[in-house]
């Protein structure tokens, strides 16, 4: 018997604060104003898409001591924009990284819980942890935690959260007119947690919302993100959108469910991925490298350069080879507030690549920059992209993609005009959406509604 | 100070089903829609009809309660309530004159995240946000943040002086949070994006200001990850009774709410705050000062006397309030109103006692009555906020050339 037919989802992630967003493009409209939000919502909703993404920075970020000015700095609000982007769509779920460092429970979970009212059931949260102390300067809280535990304060806070959305079953508002019974019980909402990180106890003030709670999404990577992820999560949002690494680690994800007593059709996996469309294969080529350029300004490669070397090299010729001197080793001083600068490990072993790499096929500083950041994930015609994603998802590489265009807001268009229409006669991709809830959209079952809490009484025999 | 128009300023108080505890039995009530946009969509675009300035929405970290200190069981009243940043996030984009004022409480919160809730706020609506502050006293809300347990305050306790110094300190740290929230909302000057391709920069960084504020609750480095809003700072209001929280209005505040019960009292209570708005040093700042009025509206006035005893016997108490409660019909609020505006307040706000009934009056009674008077607008006459209250759009404070 065949392997049945996949369905792909599909996401949008707005343009974000990095260089793979191209500000210089006259195409390219504001990062702040509503009406970019909204048109780009608007035509993520057009290709009937899951959901659209927002990525969340708390602090902007910093390079030789001074705010970095070279990428598009700036953004709204998380919740505030995502309520707003429910007014202009209908049925588009509404994705928002929020931090579970620098928040607490009650208000997170307030701020989802009201999120998936008014939007009538299309709240996610993309739950992300960080702990540097860079970030806490912009908080009460200030930079408190240990690195070593970012993941557990994250599957605490999370667990906390569940049991506010949990604390209302979602039958206590009877509003009897005639009897004056508004809630069937005088102990809706009420909630106690202990552990380490939080001591809290008392009364939810949020009603069970249509999804019951938002739709979780993990984006760690490490074998501590994976079990979390497992464990918890309903997506993960990962960085592995090529066909072996994809493979990797979506056979790793999926064979950790079965140990938390879940499906493997119980967690999405949803690469981030980039496209470039042409008319043809030659022309998607062309145009990536022209994107490619734009991404890696001259300005911009010195600072590549200085994230990896980790030293000032403000009078580098982006135009000669690469620096001779070494990467400075320790703790990147350089460049703050960036997630991507923690992964070089060994940066003398880098450069040492890179170098081979540029002296092997003769490139400039720029040219080598180019080459090893921010290479697209998808080139091709319409057909080729379409073929290309299918083929991943069906040979389970992911579940589908969260698309990342380079131009805000226009950049979605090509691929909602010319991929979508491909994959939906593939018959791979709706052609409508068939359900109301972001559950639904993601093939999500409906949650059950929770046991009755341990410190709510009894439901019956209440009078006034 | 900012009561020198012949127009006078109004504001309608969203609250669940209405101000009145059994306003939710009401037959044109709609309590199983409190949680959903629909309901609060109807009764903005009513008050948009109105061309009424703004609406704020109540908001508490806690669930309501009939006591102002305690949390209580009952069942027979609303409990449950959206959070009011994001119940106006949803709605702004689809109205064109109205202002948003939701409350935000400062006692537990972040300020640099409701800086940048309520900038983001001001972007959805193109320039009509604001936010009103307010502290939060109550123990059982501290318990469900866990980090800063607080003091059991109770109403015969309330002149106690360890219980004024405590009250005091929140009103302190409120100032505190209100002066994080501008200077975040001034971190970036309006011109901060120069999208200059020539040299690779998107920002001007010299245009973008750390807020460095360090004080007793909190330190807050900035700048603001969302840039200026639209209006540059969006309005602050604040409720006062008295003491601190009339200090609060004039250190902090656009606007204050006040609660006079009659016009020797408003008269007082603008002079006071005046007096306060000396001393802090805003004398040249406009701060409106409205007062808040409970209004029971019908047409004949003892349709309106009935249905305050019919929504009371339903309560199965008499209903008080912090504010005068006033019952009676549309024209007779007018001539209380121009008698209070002439005693120094410059606009009010409505706590409509049902929902959706005393809007309706209020848009569809009160404000022709007050047109007819010559003393409200015909139409949304600015695209802001500031603009409909009369207040300029401030000069950055980071700003230097």
């Amino acid at each position: 018997m065949s392997k049945p037919i996949k369905q792909i989802h599909l996401a949008a992630h707005f343009p974000g604060v990095n260089n793979t967003t191209v500000w210089s493009d006259p195409a390219a409209g504001s990062h702040i104003e509503f009406s970019s939000f909204a048109q780009f919502a608007q035509t993520a909703e057009r290709g009937k898409f899951d959901f659209l993404f927002l990525a969340e920075g708390l602090r902007l970020r910093e390079q030789n001591g001074q705010i970095y000015d070279l990428d598009v700095v700036g953004r709204p609000d998380t919740f505030t924009v995502l309520a707003a982007l429910a007014a202009v769509t209908e049925r588009l779920g509404l994705t928002g990284t929020i931090n579970s460092t620098f928040n607490e429970p009650y208000e997170v979970a307030r701020q989802f819980a009201s999120l998936d009212h008014l939007s009538g059931g299309r709240a996610a949260w993309n739950v992300v942890t960080s702990w540097d102390a860079f970030t806490g300067e912009n908080f009460r809280r200030g930079g408190f935690l240990a690195e070593d535990q970012r993941y557990e304060r994250a599957q605490t806070f999370l667990q906390t959260a569940q049991e506010l959305f949990d604390s209302w079953r979602g039958d206590e508002i009877v509003a009897d007119k005639d009897s004056g019974v508004f809630l069937s019980t005088p102990h809706a909402g009420a909630f106690a947690h202990r552990d380490p990180h939080f001591d809290i106890h008392g009364r939810f003030n949020v009603p069970r919302s249509p999804q019951g709670r938002p739709v979780i999404f993990q984006a760690g990577d490490s074998d501590q993100g994976r079990d979390f992820a497992a464990r918890q999560a309903d997506a993960i949002f990962s960085r592995h959108s090529t066909l072996d690494a994809g493979q990797a680690f979506y056979e790793d994800v999926k064979g950790r469910l079965a140990r938390y007593g879940r499906r493997r059709g119980e967690l999405l996996i949803l690469p981030a991925a980039t496209f470039v469309i042409g008319d043809t294969d030659a022309e998607a080529d062309q145009l990536a490298h022209e994107v490619r350029l734009a991404q890696v300004s001259p300005q911009t490669a010195i600072k590549f350069l200085e994230q990896l070397w980790n030293r000032d090299l403000s009078d580098h010729d982006p135009d000669g080879p690469l620096p001779t001197v070494d990467p400075v080793v320790g703790e990147n001083t350089i460049s703050r507030g960036r997630a991507s600068v923690r992964m070089f490990k060994d940066s003398i072993a880098i450069a040492n690549e890179w170098r081979a790499k540029a002296e092997k096929e003769k490139l400039t500083s720029r040219e080598l920059i180019v080459e090893v950041t921010g290479r697209q994930s998808f080139v091709g015609s319409a057909e080729t992209i379409a073929a290309t994603i299918n083929d991943l998802v069906q040979a389970d590489a992911s579940d589908g993609f969260i698309l990342v265009p380079h131009i805000t807001p226009a950049g979605l268009d090509p691929f909602v005009d010319r991929v979508v229409p491909l994959l939906q006669e593939r018959g791979v991709f709706r052609t409508d959406y068939t359900g109301t809830t972001l559950r639904d959209h993601l093939g999500l079952a409906p949650l059950p509604a929770p046991r009755r809490n341990a410190n709510a009484g009894s439901a019956t025999g209440v009078a006034s | 100070m900012a009561n020198s128009s012949k127009h006078l300023h109004l504001a309608v108080a969203l609250d669940g089903a209405g101000w009145h505890p059994a306003a939710w039995r009401e037959a044109d009530a709609r309590p199983v829609e409190l949680f959903n946009a629909g309901y609060w969509a109807d009764l903005v675009a009513e008050a948009e009809l109105g061309l009424v300035d703004f609406v704020t929405i109540e908001d508490s970290l806690g669930l309501q309660s009939d006591d102002p200190f305690e949390p209580d069981d009952r069942v027979d009243q609303v409990r449950g309530r959206l959070d009011a940043v994001l119940i106006a996030a949803r709605i702004a984009p689809r109205t064109r004159g109205i202002g948003f004022v939701p409350t935000a409480t400062v006692t537990q919160t972040e300020p640099f995240h409701v800086s940048k809730s309520i900038a983001t706020l001001d972007y959805v609506s193109t320039g009509r946000a604001g936010v009103r502050v307010q502290i939060s006293a109550r123990h059982d809300v501290a318990d469900h943040f866990g980090r800063r347990p607080l003091p059991r305050l109770s109403a015969g306790a309330i002149d106690d002086p360890a219980v004024r110094q405590q009250v005091a300190e929140y009103f302190a740290e409120a100032t505190d949070y209100v002066e994080v929230l501008r200077r975040l909302w001034d971190s970036w000057e309006d011109d901060a994006e120069i999208r200059d391709v020539a040299t690779g920069r998107f920002i001007d960084r010299d245009r973008l200001h750390y807020s460095e504020f360090e004080g007793h609750w909190f330190s807050v480095k900035g700048p603001s990850i969302t840039p200026r809003p639209p209006q540059g700072q969006p309005i602050v209001a604040a409720l006062g009774h008295g003491g601190a929280s009339y200090r609060l209005i004039a250190s902090s505040a656009d606007v204050g709410f006040v609660t006079p019960h009659d016009a020797t009292q408003a008269a007082d209570i603008v002079a006071e705050i005046d007096a306060l708005q000396q001393q802090v040093g805003r004398r040249e700042d406009a701060v409106h000062i409205f007062g808040d009025l409970v209004v029971f509206l019908d047409d004949e006035p003892k349709a309106a006397q009935a249905r305050r005893r019919r929504l009371d016997d339903l309560a199965g108490a008499e209903y008080h309030s912090d504010a005068r409660i006033f019952v009676g019909t549309p024209g007779e609020l007018a001539d209380l109103l121009q008698e209070w505006h002439a005693a120094g307040l410059s606009g009010f706000r409505l706590r409509p006692a049902a929902l959706p009934h005393d809007l309706t009056q209020i848009a569809e009674g009160l404000v022709p009555e007050l047109r007819r008077r010559g003393i409200f607008r015909t139409g949304y006459e600015a695209s802001t906020l500031r603009g409909l209250l009369g207040l300029p759009r401030p000069a950055n404070r980071y700003a230097t050339a």
